[in-house]
């Protein structure tokens, strides 16, 4: 099948490859860029395993076609931590709130989160929960997980952290 | 010296041993996107394989074509029954004694079966091939319905056996009958029911379901030709079991195939089995000299890899007129679809179905199952659960209530009368099983206390009542569960697979600077053992759980054992690593008592070191004992400082919990919305009470999928369905109620450290809770028992039937 030239910016870095226009955005970042961080978890776009922030929104990498992505500005969990290499404010509260047990989703959970943050400060446990309504987790129940978006707000708005009383 | 020695409890603390909420050690890889799944691996000249599945649900294969699909350039070769007959690997056993087609052979038996194996150079390449594969079939008769299995002139689902009136547990009553198996006293239970004051008879259907983990099964084959090995990389809940049945299936020597289970994205039962894309990926592997990588697909797993329940129970309970039980029945088709593959001990057939008297005083009671084939998939997992206990425990609550409702008791009323009491454990069950340990009224007084029971019943009352005034369209269902797990297996007396005996192992070094390394045959598919077998460790041998790297799923470096499921980590691997640190810290007492030149026994144990009795300024910390170990034993001492154990434990061990639920039903939309759920489980000694609440989230969570929306549906043609996340329910962050959690510690009395596991509890509680609340609801208008699930749809059709719509 003829390929098409596709360049675009993951995490920080310019990537230029020739792919099968065929070729699924969650195929190319993993299996032509080793980024692996972003699963496969379904096959009806439904899970979010495979989310990844592109050009500002979360996008399901398993729903574009590599070449639709051609010059974009895309972040993977691969580029979610501090500049300095210290966990940002959602990869520390996911692990102080126990948002993740087989640690599947929470590539995607995490890239999704980053998004409804910066779409929100500030959001209530019902905006959470709808804002990642599109990424299942199969382990955690989800508790946990608005608890650790919740830990992240609190963090980057520089307010001490809350936890609802049960 | 003017620095404070730390005291005892603060040096206990710093371990982060039993009891603390260490923070998880594989997070760190996790949240980064650093875990490393089968899928992220990536060998040179690594192959790609993708199946070709059967349309139909049973039909003859007139002919296979592969040469369009071989001509395709990048494929490398097409595998089909043909090509697996040279080696001998057509078909495999299975672990429930059956056998089953690897690749379909003359017939395909239900819907999405494997037929043929495409390998190419990339996934693309492979699944444009497989579908040029050309298959000419010749519809056959469908059943899939397992209580018309038996029926004199059923469809013959397999042909193989057809003939065969023994099976691999007994006698076989019919061509579609596997087996026949039953517990407890039939004679003095039939009697009981003869002159029982009230009895109830209730059809209980637990439907298909499938434990749906985010990851799909998958697997990495790599042969080398020049040492005739093989490495098999994949995500498997048991991967000793792979690397023997592995063994048995191919020839290949034992030694030389390594398995190896990277990280694993949620198991559930899922990952448990062996499946026809491991067999291909390896045969490929063999014929090809390439490596192979096979991944399955959403539709795949949900279709082909592990269905779990299907099991149809007619249910009967005898109780006296003041409400105490006095007798139960239960006859069950099970239905396994077309090969037995179940992944039961291999004794039990249908698993620790017998624990089915529950948590009750039953004085007698008796069960029989019958295991019949149908145009369905194989399997048989036990879904977040210990091999058929989910299906017991929904059966006995559910028919509980539907007995207290013949009655006039309230249900939880009910329930309390009939409970174990805490001065009957041990207690033997009508079934034979000895339940550890339990304290069951404090239990349920402490749940019921805690959602203000009878403030629930008295709103439920008034809401009943405005109901039938026409004032509102809602009704609200209490839901009562309480549930007795048994898990743990097992005892080599009662489990084994295959004939390999259930123990478990942990294999632990300490490094001459006091941390160490332990291995196990276990394998944590997000259950954190990373984290809490170090916290055993930290507090058997007062090193830092910091200091202890736990690493499972490598059969070359880690102890045989059975692997992670039926909530069987704990009570057994757990249970193994105390015993190993136990081993450890003897020889440390001698080379302690050698340094202080004191008598062994003049030695006490105080958090992380021994000290002279008496005279505690004078110590060894462990720190310091693994440092001699390996410089200055005493003589005649073997230096280092390790042990392995395994660990067959005495019994099984019983969780326990009691479970509220409360649920509003719109009558006009048969919507349902959870407004409250708590969850008291009483797992034992609490190794990590974080990981505890998140496993029971998560089993929660899971519960309500069954409860409320999953069923493994299939037509009268034997299509499946609900096969994608189109239509198999799995629940997001917004229907997902908010869960109250809260536990007793009932500490099991054979287990090393008392722990009793907790895995899989919540599933087996959470079920019956929601149906029972949504069950109570419509219980008023004279309903005893709407099947599971209970979605929109079949809540509407229930409110339908009892005539509410006008
Ligand atoms: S893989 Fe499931 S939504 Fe992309
Ligand atoms: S942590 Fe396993 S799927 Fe979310």
């Amino acid at each position: 099948m003829a390929k098409s030239h596709v360049a675009m910016k993951v995490n920080g870095k310019t990537v230029e490859a020739l792919v099968e226009p065929r070729t699924l955005l969650i195929h190319f970042l993993r299996d032509e860029l080793n980024v692996t961080g972003p699963h496969i978890g379904c096959d009806t776009s439904h899970c979010g395993a495979c989310t990844v922030d592109l050009d500002g929104k979360s996008v399901k990498s398993c729903t574009m076609f590599a070449v639709q992505a051609n010059g974009a500005d895309i972040r993977t969990i691969e580029g979610m931590a501090n500049a300095d290499g210290t966990l940002n404010a959602l990869q520390e509260g996911f692990r102080e709130m126990h948002g993740l047990q087989c640690g599947f989703c929470t590539p995607g959970m995490i890239v999704r989160a980053y998004r409804l943050l910066q779409e929100n400060r500030n959001p209530s446990e019902e905006e959470i929960r709808y804002g990642i309504s599109g990424n299942l987790c199969r382990c955690t129940g989800y508790q946990n997980i608005v608890k650790a978006i919740q830990f992240a707000a609190a963090k980057l708005n520089g307010v001490p952290f809350q936890e609802a009383a049960e | 010296m003017n620095v404070q020695t730390p005291t005892s409890a603060e040096r206990a603390a710093k371990l982060e041993g039993l009891g603390c909420k260490r923070k998880r050690v594989e997070d760190i890889r996790f949240v980064q996107g650093k875990g490393n799944y089968v899928d992220d691996l990536k060998l040179p000249g690594m192959l790609y394989g993708d199946l070709v599945r059967s349309p139909y649900g049973h039909a003859r294969i007139k002919k296979i074509d592969t040469s369009k699909a071989a001509a395709v350039p990048g494929v490398v070769a097409v595998l089909t029954a043909e090509t697996l007959k040279t080696v001998n690997l057509t078909w495999m056993p299975t672990l429930a004694g059956d056998v089953q087609m690897v690749l379909a052979d003359g017939k395909v038996l239900y819907q999405n079966q494997e037929v043929a194996f495409v390998i190419a150079e990339d996934r693309y390449t492979a699944a444009d091939a497989a579908d040029l594969v050309e298959v000419e079939y010749e519809p056959l008769p469908v059943n899939v319905d397992p209580l018309k299995a038996m029926a004199p002139n059923a469809p013959v689902i397999r042909e193989d056996i057809k003939d065969k009136t023994d099976g691999a547990h007994g006698k076989r009553k019919h061509y579609n009958h596997i087996f026949s198996w039953q517990a407890g006293d039939q004679a003095a239970t039939d009697a009981a029911f003869q002159k029982a004051d009230v009895t109830i008879k209730e059809l209980i259907v637990y439907p298909r379901c499938h434990p749906c983990p985010l990851e799909t099964c998958q697997c990495v084959a790599s042969f080398d030709k020049i040492k005739g090995e093989l490495t098999l990389w994949g995500t498997f809940q048991a991967p000793h079991v792979i690397r023997t049945v592995g063994s048995l299936i191919s020839k290949i020597p034992e030694h030389k195939i390594h398995v190896i289970a990277p990280d694993i994205g949620g198991g559930f039962g899922n990952k448990v089995g062996a499946y026809s894309g491991y067999i291909c990926a390896i045969v490929a592997s063999i014929v090809t000299g390439r490596p192979v990588k096979w991944t399955e697909d959403r539709i795949e797993n949900l279709s082909t890899t592990a269905f779990a329940r299907d099991f149809h129970m007619q249910m009967e309970i005898a109780a006296t007129r003041d409400g105490r039980v006095t007798a139960m029945r239960c006859y069950t088709i099970a239905d396994h679809g077309a090969f037995d593959a179940c992944a039961n001990a291999t004794k039990w057939p249908a698993g620790l179905f017998s624990i089915i008297t529950g948590s009750y005083d039953f004085p007698t009671a008796h069960v029989l199952v019958d295991g019949v084939y149908t145009n369905k998939a194989p399997g048989g997992v036990a879904y977040r659960c210990s091999f058929r206990v989910t299906e017991a425990a929904y059966c006995i609550e559910r028919a509980m209530d539907i007995m207290a409702q013949k009655l006039g008791m309230d249900p939880a009323e009910f329930r309390v009368k009939n409970l174990i009491r805490r001065e009957q454990f041990p207690y033997t069950s009508a079934t034979g099983w000895q339940y550890d340990s339990g304290d069951y009224h404090t239990a349920m007084a402490k749940a019921m206390e805690a959602v203000n029971y009878k403030k629930l019943r008295e709103e439920q009352k008034a809401r009943r009542e405005a109901f039938r005034r026409g004032e509102t369209r809602e009704l609200m269902g209490v839901g009562v569960a309480f549930f007795t797990e048994i898990v743990g297996a097992g005892p080599s007396r009662a489990c084994d697979i295959l004939g390999i005996a259930m123990f478990d192992s942990a294999e632990i070094r300490i490094h001459p600077t006091g941390s160490g390394i332990c291995r196990l045959g276990t394998k944590s598919q997000g259950q954190g053992h990373e984290t809490t077998y170090a916290q055993i460790i930290a507090t058997e041998l007062g090193l830092p759980a910091d200091n202890i790297t736990v690493e499972e799923g490598n059969t070359d470096t880690a102890p045989y054992g059975l692997g992670t499921y039926g909530s069987r980590s704990t009570p057994v691997s757990g249970a193994a690593t105390a015993m190993a640190c136990r081993k450890i810290k003897a020889k440390a007492q001698m080379i302690a008592a050698y340094m202080l030149e004191v008598h062994d026994d003049d030695l006490e144990w105080d958090v992380d070191r021994f000290r002279v009795k008496g005279n505690p300024e004078r110590f060894k910390t462990m720190t310091e004992l693994a440092w001699a170990a390996y410089h200055e034993v005493p003589p005649g001492m073997e230096p280092g400082l390790e042990a392995i154990n395994y660990y067959d434990p005495p019994n099984f061990t019983f969780p326990f919990g009691a479970y509220i639920c409360v649920v509003d039903i719109d009558v006009d939309t048969g919507m349902t919305k959870i407004r409250r759920f708590y969850a008291l489980d009483d797992c034992g000694t609490r190794i990590n009470p974080m990981i505890i609440e998140g496993q029971v989230h998560g089993g929660l969570t899971e519960a309500f999928g069954i409860a409320m929306g999953q069923e493994l549906h299939y037509d009268e043609d034997g299509n499946i369905t609900t096969a994608s996340f189109m239509d198999y329910f799995l629940p997001t962050a917004v229907e997902t109620p908010h869960w109250e959690t809260d536990w007793t510690e009932t500490p099991s009395p054979h287990h090393p450290i008392g722990a009793k596991g907790v895995g899989e509890s919540p599933n087996v509680g959470g079920v019956p809770c929601f149906s029972n609340a949504l069950n109570d609801a419509f219980a008023f208008l004279g309903s005893t028992h709407i099947q599971m699930p209970h979605d929109a749809w079949r809540t509407w059709t229930a409110a339908e039937k009892l005539g509410l719509h006008g």
